[in-house]
This record gives C-alpha cells, sequence and structure tokens, in this order.
C-alpha cells in the first residue's frame, strides 16, 4: 500500500474520492437548508437532530472535518509539484482550445470556496459550537430557522454567499465529473454520469442560492 | 504569405534562452510548417547566421520525432497532425507565429526547439514490454482468440507516437497520456496480463521520478495528442495501478 499513498494515481484517487465524499455532503446540507423555504419547523427538527445526534457530531463530524481539510491540503500539493514540473512557461499558452476554464482553474475556484469556507465556519459552527460546548447554553430546538434567517439579512452578506457558490458552481462543473475518470470510472456510462455530474454542478449550488435570495427578501 | 515568426533560440542546455524575431516572406499554403522553417534556415546559413535547431526524422506523422509548441498548442492549431503534416494554409498573410519547444521538466532542451525526450524511452523501458522466450517455437499471436474490441483498443493505444505533444499540452506537463497508452496497449491483450502488475507500477513509478506532474483531467492532452489517443487509457491505468496495489 505503500506504494499507493506515494504515486501520483494514488494522490489523485485520493482527491477523487475525498471529492466525491464532499458532493455528497453538499446534497445532504442542501437538503436540510432547502426546507427552510417551505417548513421553518421540518428545518428545525433537522437542524437539532444534526446539531445534537453524537453520532453526527462526534463521529460523521470529525471525518467531515477531515475530509474538508484533506481535500484542500492536496490541493495545494498537486498545485505545487504541477507548476514545479514546468520550470519555464510558455510564453503563448493557448490553453483554451483544448481544455475548459474551470479545468484549468480549479485552484481559484477552489480558493473562492475556501474562503467562503473560513467565513462559514466563523459565521455559522464556531457560534455553534461556543453555544454548545462552551457556554453550555440551553437547548432550544427552534433557534435554527431565526438564526438562519438573521443570516441574511445583510444583503452584503448575501451577496457574498451567492458569489462563493457561482465559483463551487464552477469547481465542481469540472471536479465532480473528472472523479469518475480519476477512479478508473470511463466506459459506456460515462456520458450519462457526465451529465448527471454537470447537472448536479449546477443545481445544487443554484438550490443554495435560491434558499438564501428567497429568505433575504422575504425576511 | 509574409510572417513574424517568434522563435525561441538558446544556444545549449544550460544557457538561457530568449525569443527572436524573425520575417519570412514567400511562404505557399501547401508547404508544411518544417519547410517553411527549412526555408528560414536556408536563409539563415546563407547570411551566416545558426540555423534554428528542431527536432524531425520521417515528416509523414509516424516517427514522434517533430515537435514545436505552435501558437500556444502543441503541433501547431490542426487536429491529429504532427508538425510535419501541419500546412502553412492554416495561417494568414501578416500572422506572428510563436514557436517554443515542448516545456516541461523532464522535456529539458537541448539546443533551441529540440528538447529530450528520453524519459519517455526510459519509462517505457521500465516495463512497457512482454517477455516471450524466443526459443524458436513460440506460438503464433494469431492463434490466441482475442475479442474484437480488445485487439481494436489495444491498437488504437498502441499508435501513441511518443511525441510528447500531450506533456507540452497538459498544464501540469503530465505524461499520463503516453504512459497509459503504453500500459493499455498490453493491459488489453492476453500477452500482456502475466507482467500486468510490475509492468503498471514500474511504469507508473518511472514517470513519477521523471518528473511529470500530476493528471488533473483537463482532457487538453487528448485534444492535442497527433494520433487521437483516448483519455479511457488514462481510466484503464487507473484501474490498474489501483488493482497491481492492493495485490501489493
Amino acid at each position: 500500500m505503500g506504494g499507493l499513498i506515494k504515486s501520483s494515481i494514488a494522490r489523485k484517487v485520493a482527491m477523487a474520492l475525498s471529492g466525491l465524499f464532499l458532493v455528497f455532503f453538499l446534497l445532504q446540507h442542501f437538503t436540510i437548508n432547502f426546507t427552510a423555504v417551505f417548513s421553518p419547523d421540518i428545518f428545525n427538527e433537522l437542524s437539532h437532530f444534526m446539531g445534537t445526534n453524537p453520532l453526527v457530531q462526534f463521529a460523521l463530524q470529525p471525518v467531515l472535518i477531515f475530509g474538508v481539510v484533506f481535500h484542500f491540503v492536496m490541493g495545494f500539493v498537486l498545485e505545487i509539484k504541477n507548476r514545479n514540473a514546468r520550470a519555464i512557461k510558455y510564453a503563448k499558452y493557448n490553453g483554451g482550445a483544448n481544455s475548459s476554464w474551470m479545468s484549468r482553474n480549479m485552484i481559484y475556484s477552489g480558493l473562492v470556496v475556501l474562503a467562503f469556507l473560513g467565513l462559514h465556519f466563523y459565521d455559522f459552527w464556531v457560534p455553534e459550537i461556543v453555544h454548545k460546548y462552551i457556554e453550555f447554553a440551553p437547548e432550544d430546538p427552534t433557534r435554527y430557522y431565526t438564526e438562519l434567517l438573521h443570516k441574511f439579512e445583510s444583503p452584503v452578506r448575501t451577496g457574498l454567499y451567492v458569489l462563493s457558490f457561482v465559483f463551487l458552481a464552477l469547481h465542481l462543473w469540472h471536479g465532480f465529473a473528472s472523479s469518475f475518470q480519476s477512479v478508473g470510472f470511463n466506459n459506456k456510462y460515462s456520458s450519462a454520469a457526465t451529465k448527471f455530474a454537470k447537472v448536479f454542478a449546477i443545481g445544487v449550488p443554484l438550490g443554495f442560492v435560491i434558499v438564501a435570495v428567497v429568505l433575504h427578501f422575504t425576511h | 504569405m509574409n510572417l513574424t515568426l517568434k522563435i525561441w533560440r538558446q544556444s545549449d542546455a544550460n544557457s538561457k534562452g530568449k525569443l527572436v524575431d524573425y520575417n519570412i516572406s514567400g511562404v505557399e499554403g501547401d508547404m508544411s510548417f518544417l519547410e517553411m522553417l527549412d526555408v528560414l534556415n536556408e536563409d539563415l546559413v546563407n547570411k551566416g547566421e545558426e540555423p534554428v535547431v528542431f527536432d524531425h526524422d520521417c515528416r509523414e506523422g509516424i516517427c514522434g520525432a517533430c515537435s514545436l509548441q505552435i501558437n500556444g498548442e502543441p503541433h501547431g492549431p490542426d487536429r491529429l497532425v504532427t508538425t510535419c503534416q501541419l500546412h502553412m494554409r492554416k495561417f494568414n498573410d501578416g500572422d506572428t507565429i510563436y514557436i517554443e519547444p515542448f516545456r516541461a521538466k523532464a522535456f529539458p532542451v537541448i539546443k533551441d526547439l529540440m528538447v529530450d525526450r528520453a524519459s519517455f524511452d526510459r519509462i517505457q523501458q521500465s516495463g512497457g514490454y512482454i517477455s516471450v522466450n524466443t526459443s524458436g517455437n513460440t506460438q503464433d499471436a494469431n492463434a490466441i482468440p482475442i475479442r474484437k474490441e480488445d485487439a481494436d483498443d489495444a491498437m488504437d493505444a498502441a499508435t501513441c507516437i511518443g511525441c510528447g505533444a500531450c506533456v507540452a499540452a497538459c498544464k501540469n506537463a503530465s505524461a499520463m497520456l503516453f504512459t497509459s497508452a503504453k500500459v493499455s496497449q498490453f493491459a488489453l491483450l492476453p500477452q500482456g496480463q502475466v507482467e500486468a502488475t510490475e509492468r503498471v507500477m514500474a511504469m507508473v513509478n518511472q514517470m513519477d521520478e521523471e518528473g511529470f506532474g500530476n493528471c488533473t483531467n483537463t482532457g487538453a492532452c487528448e485534444i492535442e495528442c497527433p494520433k487521437g489517443i483516448s483519455l479511457e487509457n488514462i481510466a484503464r491505468m487507473n484501474r490498474e495501478y489501483m488493482k497491481a496495489s492492493m495485490k501489493g
């Protein structure tokens, strides 16, 4: 297994698998967020479950954090290695002739998403941890929806949120479909899988944006 | 047509190179790109200047010797052709054409536009073969039944001429398309099965040691490959490598 971890293919597969894991998480996150648009009660109930269930809190949450950290650290490692593989750049490079902007700029779309994650942690996760594990505040199962509305009051914050999800869509546009190729999935079903990945790449970030915009303008 | 050429000139591997401008006139659309460079070199020699060094051999698109990054694309703007098959009719009168060597740490410049692609040879030597006892009673390969689809895919992979366009096109200077084609041409055939595990491990390890970058699936290599080598080969190599790693 030593070779599997050190080689370029191992890094590629690891990047793909951590990305696929984050895609699953994103879908679950989106499903919960979307309930806020039509039922504050369901949103509160699901958020309360996710925020208090020990399995989610102490098993899945650390795995998620590891997945996120691994994905972006590996992304930086690969970027540095790849830049070193071509010490002298081309005077003229026509990347647009043979590849998409999204595929060539994953590091930049990823950096925007990472910056957003920093803001998101500061905004949601840190207050949540302080509330539960530092202040030991009394648990109120109906607080989540009110807190969510509060976060989307500011047009600047909502705008940043929307912009971040545009970059997430760009990142997923290449990353999700590309992960199939990385794990060796390239056959007669690849075209359908790629189409699904592209629909997901647009649909899920758009869903997050819709939730933010609807809550911003209706409250 | 009259053209302005911006050509990379570098006197040897250790020198610092630079782009030098040359004006060339009387270029015919029917000339190949290399013939156009021949005309330029003739002119330079007549003027007592050093001719531009570039790789070439068969000049019919099968040897893999010619290279050149032309206006930011390996083998120029045409598809499924090598530089020697690229015609000047693809350019317009008055154009400025950038001509640079294939750039990668694993392809050091020897002189001007000529690069050392021996790293590809070392990848091939590390496992791109099958061991057959040629004692005089070797089994006829045609006597072994092979699915038509597998034979076709193996043949397609084997059409890789090892020119290095995949590396030159890739933003990461990755050699995965080349290596995967060389792995695939054997992985698809029964004769290649015996050494399959050792082959993929050795070739990928050698590829990494040479300092090529990592594949990020941009697909640029497939588009720019003069032989149309498919990305399916990279997926196959990934599978072969994972399988081999599990075996230890």
